[in-house]
């Protein structure tokens, strides 16, 4: 195969997986969320168990009326649903689904520029926020980027102990040299990767910027529309990054039970990011909203101290070893 | 003119149309959004000659989290939509340093380069930087970290409330 047309097929790939990966997620909480609180969730869209909901609600957006306040302003309103989609697009880019190059874009320094790219989130965040000419759109992304300011150090330090465990920062090498036991070894900073990447998608339980009960629906508010649609689209393409990064960080990537990871690294990828999907999806449906206040309480006296003191750990049983 | 040629250019063109809205738009919140451009553009002409680890500090600290604090602050603070006419911009000063500092910076750099061909040294990896930073420059590093450590414990000193002898403010 020619260059170019590697190329493009790895990014058309990257493509598809990012806009389609967002949509089993919505759909699968709609169905767990419904079961979970005793009921039934859709049921009558494409017939077999309201599959097709979310192609009903796309075209419900697309019909939606596309609407920009008076006092917005304009080219920032527009542009900022686009931009919160760029840096799950270029994350994806870098993730091994499988061992042997079995990733669209190998990167030696993989995890850095994944936790640079990831921390662009926010950005979108901010514009939209301001941009509306909205209060509480503004309130929620101050919110936003109070939290992320907080939870972007937990999430760099966990990141850190495998990095050091592994000694390698590129992905795929850290997936190498990962073994079952390091589930136990690194457990404390699965738990902060884990509690600080939601934090940092805005997942809840760490939704303030959003808190529909408090600010209406925070920088969302003004939105309407295929632009709503954008927002909620980059929302669970956050869901399905953190998942795969959980996965490739500290649960062992394409490492299954039984050998045969050549082949079958790929579906222990897949399976791996799917559980940790669904466990998402759980925390929503257990756990009420976090307080600001109680939010900041556990980035600085609880996630920080504990990846610190991860850190510490990772480094005594690696000189120890 | 390789590709490269043409790529630091095109960036450097973007950097600089993007820093000079930055001090020109009268659009408080967007002179920050400007700035963004700019230091993507920074990490772009990075990455192209082959810094990929500067290139993603760079991305990971000034976007990730200094523009964040400053549209965080200049929200906090005040930020109208559309345009602001109050704004305290010095011109012709303003104009005088920016143009001085890049007259004598590019007059210092032509002047010892000239016609002279650089190589590019290896690739700025990880790897390279980190045995570079702790060999050859340990020292440097552990005074920059002490530096640091100092800082951080007098922003949490300076940010107590209530302690007038240390902050020196009376209730």
């Amino acid at each position: 195969m020619p260059a170019w047309l590697d190329l493009v097929v790895r990014v058309l790939i990257v493509i598809i997986v990012i806009f389609v990966a967002p949509l089993v997620i919505g759909q699968t909480e709609h169905k767990v969320m419904a079961h979970m609180q005793g009921r039934l969730g859709p049921m009558y869209a494409g017939a077999y168990h309201g599959w097709a909901q979310l192609v009903a609600d796309a075209a419900k957006f697309i019909q939606k009326e596309d609407i920009t306040p008076r006092a917005a302003d304009r080219p920032v309103f527009k542009i900022a649903p686009v931009i919160s989609m760029l840096p799950y697009m270029i994350v994806v880019l870098v993730i091994p689904l499988g061992p042997g190059g079995l990733v669209a874009q190998k990167l030696d320094i993989g995890l850095f520029f994944v936790l640079a790219v990831f921390g662009l989130g926010v950005i979108a965040v901010l514009m939209a926020s301001w941009a509306s000419a909205n209060k509480f759109a503004l309130m929620g992304g101050l919110r936003a980027a109070a939290q992320l300011l907080g939870y972007e150090l937990p999430f760099v330090l966990a990141a850190a102990s495998v990095a050091m465990a592994a000694g390698t920062l590129s992905l795929s090498g850290i997936v190498e040299a990962w073994r079952p036991w390091w589930l136990i070894w690194q457990l404390p900073a699965l738990v902060v990767f884990f509690l600080a990447g939601l934090a940092e998608i805005r997942r809840t339980p760490f939704d303030m910027p959003i808190a529909d009960s408090e600010l209406v629906a925070g920088y969302l508010v003004e939105y309407t529309g295929l632009r709503y649609a954008f927002f909620m689209l980059a929302e669970y393409a956050g869901i399905f990054v953190i998942s795969a990064l959980t996965t490739v960080l500290f649960l062992g990537g394409w490492k299954g039970p039984f050998g045969l990871d050549t082949e079958l690294g790929w579906l222990w990828t897949l399976i791996k990011i799917a559980c940790v999907s669904f466990v998402v999806l759980w925390v929503r449906i257990a756990y009420p909203r976090l307080r600001e206040d109680q939010l900041q309480r556990l980035c600085w006296l609880g996630l920080v101290p504990a990846a610190l003191a991860q850190l510490v750990l990772t480094a005594g049983v690696k000189l120890a070893l | 003119m390789t590709v490269a040629d043409v790529l630091l250019i095109t960036i450097g063109a973007v950097v600089l149309g993007s820093a000079l809205l930055v001090v020109t738009t009268r659009h408080l919140v967007r002179a920050g959004l400007w700035l963004i451009v700019t230091l993507i553009g920074v990490a772009a002409a990075y990455l192209v000659l082959t810094a990929e680890m500067v290139a993603w500090v760079q991305i990971l600290l000034y976007l990730g989290a200094v523009v964040v604090l400053l549209l965080f602050a200049v929200m906090l603070t005040r930020a109208p939509i559309g345009v602001s006419d109050d704004l305290n911009r010095p011109r012709w000063p303003g104009a005088l340093v920016g143009l001085g500092a890049a007259g004598a910076l590019g007059a210092l750099l032509v002047n010892a380069y000239r016609w002279e061909k650089v190589e590019l040294p290896e690739a700025g990896t990880a790897e390279r930087i980190g045995e570079q930073v702790f060999q050859s420059w340990v020292l440097p590093f552990e005074l920059v970290g002490l530096l640091l450590l100092a800082a951080l414990i007098g922003a949490i000193v300076l940010s107590q409330p209530g302690d007038d002898s240390v902050s020196g403010r009376k209730k």
